[in-house]
C-alpha cells in the first residue's frame, strides 16, 4: 500500500506549523523525515496515522491492504508506550484482543512476532524488568502482530543509548530485508536517516515545508556503521540543515 | 593544581530522605505506651478516672468475648461498613471515571463534588433518617455518602494522571473506547484509586460510629455510646480499640490489594 500526502498545511491558531507538504511514500520503502526540532515532523506523522487532523490537505491510502491486516497504519512510539501492568506477551495480546483474536490463534501470532524480535524467552517478563532496547523490540513485535501496511515510527530510537541504537538499527534492517515493509520514519538523527532511509525528506524550520528529498540507492543490507558513502550523504544533509537548526535553536517556544 | 601534602577525605553528604519500613518499631511503640499506662495506673500516678487500667480493659474485652456479645455487636457493624462502603466506593469510582473522561460531566460535577465534600456527613444523619428510615437504610446511606466524595476526587485525579501516550497508543491500534477505558485507563488509575480508598475507608469507620449512635441496638458505635453515657471507661476503651484494630485490618487489606494489583510498579 502507498501513502500520498497532498498539500498538507497545519496551524494552531495564528501559529503556522506546516505549509503545503506533498510527499508520496512508495510501497515497500522506508521514508525518513528529518528536520530541525519543532518543525512539525511528529505532527505530520500523527496526521498520517489519523491521530490528528491537518487544517487543510489530505492523507490518501493508495492500493490494497495486505492480507490479514488488522491495523493498516501502525505506530512505534519514542517512549515505547507499553502497558507496565502487562507482560511482554500481554502487551502484544492487547492489540489482538480487540480484533477478536484470542486463544490458540493469538498464541501463534504472539510466538511468531516474539521470535522475529528475539524475545521468546522474555514473554512473561514485565516491562520494568526489560532494558530500553528490549522494550522497543516489544513495541516492534506488537506492531508486527497486527500485520500493518505502513509502520509509522516516531523517533523510535531516540530514547535509547547509542550502542543499543546501533543494535536496533541492525534489527530493523534484518526485519526489512526478510520481509520488506513500508515505513515512515521520523527522526532528528541523521545517522539513522542515512542508515534506514530509501528516501529522506528534509523539512525546513517552522513553518515546516519540504526543503529537499534525497534518495539513497545503496541497499539497506550493504549499509554499515561508518560507511563512507553514507558519511558523504550525511554531510550533505547536515549542510542543508545546519543554518535551520541553529535558527530553530534560538527561537522562543510559545506553543 | 594539587598542593602536595594536603590530603583530605571527601566527607559524605548524601543519604537520607528515603524512609524504609522497620517492622518491629511500630510494635515496640505500642508495647511501651501500654506498659507505661499500666505502670502509671497501678502506681496511682495516673488516676483511675483519667485512664482505665489496660489490664482491666483486657478483662472487659474477655468478658465481652465470652458472653458472645462481641460478635453480636461486631457483625452488624461490619455489615453496615461493607454495604455502605461498597455502595459509596463503587458509585464514586464510576462517577470519578466519568469526570475524568468527559468534559461536560467534569464541568458539571466537579463543583457539585466540591460543594458536597466539606459538609460534615454526620450533620445530615437526621435527613437520612427521614429519607431512608431509622433502620439500616439511613446507616448505609450515611457511610455510602461519606465514602463517595473522597473516592470521586481520588479517582478523577488518578484518571487525569494516566499516561496519555498509552491512550494514544490504544487509539492508534484501533482499540474500542470501552477497551481503552477497561484495559488502559482503569489499570493506570488503580494506584491513585487504591490510595484514595485508604482515606475513604477510614472515613467509613468514623461514620459507622456516628450512624450507630442513632437508633441502633447493636453495633460497635452503639456499644461505645452506651459505655460513654455511663462513664464506663473500660468498655469505652474496648470499643475504641476494636475500631482501631478494624482500621489497621482495613489498611492491611488495602496493602495486600496494592501488592497484588500493583506488582507491576517499580
Amino acid at each position: 500500500m502507498e501513502i500520498e500526502l497532498a498539500g498538507i498545511s497545519h496551524r494552531y491558531g495564528d501559529f503556522e506549523v506546516l505549509r503545503d507538504i506533498s510527499i508520496s511514500i512508495p510501497d515497500g520503502q522506508i521514508v525518513c523525515i528529518i528536520g530541525p526540532s519543532g518543525c512539525g515532523k511528529s505532527t505530520l506523522l500523527r496526521f498520517i496515522g489519523g491521530l490528528e487532523r491537518p487544517t487543510s490537505g489530505h492523507v490518501l491510502q493508495l492500493g490494497d491492504l495486505p492480507p490479514d491486516c488488522l491495523n493498516p497504519l501502525t505506530y512505534i512510539f519514542q517512549d515505547f508506550a507499553l502497558l507496565p501492568w502487562r507482560t511482554v506477551a500481554g502487551n502484544v495480546s492487547l492489540v489482538l484482543e480487540d480484533h477478536g483474536i484470542r486463544g490458540r490463534k493469538a498464541k501463534a501470532v504472539i510466538a511468531d512476532v516474539l521470535s522475529r524480535t528475539r524475545l521468546t524467552d522474555f514473554s512473561d517478563a514485565l516491562p520494568r524488568q526489560l532494558s530500553g532496547g528490549m522494550k522497543q523490540r516489544v513495541a516492534i513485535a506488537r506492531a508486527l502482530a497486527v500485520n500493518p501496511a505502513v509502520l509509522l515510527m516516531d523517533e523510535p530510537l531516540s530514547a535509547l543509548d547509542s550502542q543499543t541504537r546501533e543494535l536496533l538499527m541492525d534489527d530493523l534492517v534484518t526485519l526489512w530485508s526478510r520481509q520488506p515493509f513500508t515505513a515512515v520514519y521520523v527522526t532528528h538523527n541523521l545517522a539513522e536517516a542515512v542508515r534506514l532511509g530509501h528516501r529522506i525528506v528534509v523539512l525546513s524550520r517552522r513553518p515546516g515545508c519540504v526543503r529537499d528529498i534525497i534518495e539513497i540507492d545503496k541497499p539497506l543490507t550493504e549499509r554499515k556503521f561508518g560507511d563512507p558513502d553514507l558519511d558523504i550523504c550525511q554531510r550533505q544533509l547536515w549542510q542543508l540543515m545546519r543554518d535551520e537548526a541553529r535558527a530553530a535553536d534560538s527561537e522562543l517556544i510559545d506553543v | 593544581m594539587s598542593e602536595p601534602g594536603v590530603v583530605r577525605e571527601v566527607s559524605f553528604r548524601g543519604g537520607g530522605f528515603s524512609p524504609r519500613p522497620r517492622r518491629w518499631v511500630g510494635v515496640v511503640v505500642f508495647v511501651v505506651l501500654i506498659a507505661l499506662a499500666e505502670w502509671g495506673t497501678r502506681t496511682g500516678w495516673i488516676s483511675a478516672l483519667t485512664l482505665p487500667k489496660p489490664s482491666d480493659v483486657l478483662q472487659t474485652f474477655r468478658e465481652l468475648y465470652s458472653s458472645g456479645l462481641l460478635f453480636k455487636h461486631l457483625f452488624p457493624s461490619l455489615t453496615r461498613l461493607a454495604v455502605g462502603a461498597a455502595m459509596g466506593v463503587s458509585v464514586g469510582i464510576c462517577v470519578g471515571v466519568l469526570i475524568g473522561l468527559f468534559s461536560y460531566v467534569r464541568s458539571g460535577l466537579v463543583p457539585v463534588v466540591a460543594a458536597i465534600f466539606p459538609i460534615p456527613k454526620i450533620a445530615l444523619l437526621p435527613l437520612f433518617v427521614i429519607w431512608f428510615g431509622i433502620g439500616e437504610g439511613s446507616k448505609y446511606a450515611l457511610i455510602a455518602f461519606g465514602t463517595f466524595t473522597p473516592t470521586v476526587v481520588a479517582t478523577y485525579g488518578a484518571v487525569d494522571n494516566v499516561d496519555r501516550t498509552l491512550i494514544r497508543m490504544g487509539q492508534s491500534f484501533g482499540l474500542s473506547w470501552f477497551s481503552i477505558v477497561r484495559k488502559i485507563v482503569l489499570p493506570g488509575a488503580m494506584p491513585g484509586i487504591l490510595s484514595g480508598l485508604r482515606i475513604s475507608l477510614a472515613i467509613a469507620i468514623i461514620l459507622l460510629v456516628a450512624a450507630e449512635m442513632l437508633g441502633a441496638e447493636y453495633g460497635i458505635g452503639a456499644y461505645i455510646l452506651e459505655a460513654g453515657s455511663l462513664y464506663d471507661l473500660e468498655r469505652l476503651f474496648v470499643g475504641v480499640i476494636i475500631l482501631s484494630v478494624l482500621g489497621v485490618v482495613v489498611s492491611a487489606l488495602i496493602g495486600i490489594a496494592e501488592r497484588r494489583l500493583l506488582d507491576w510498579r517499580v
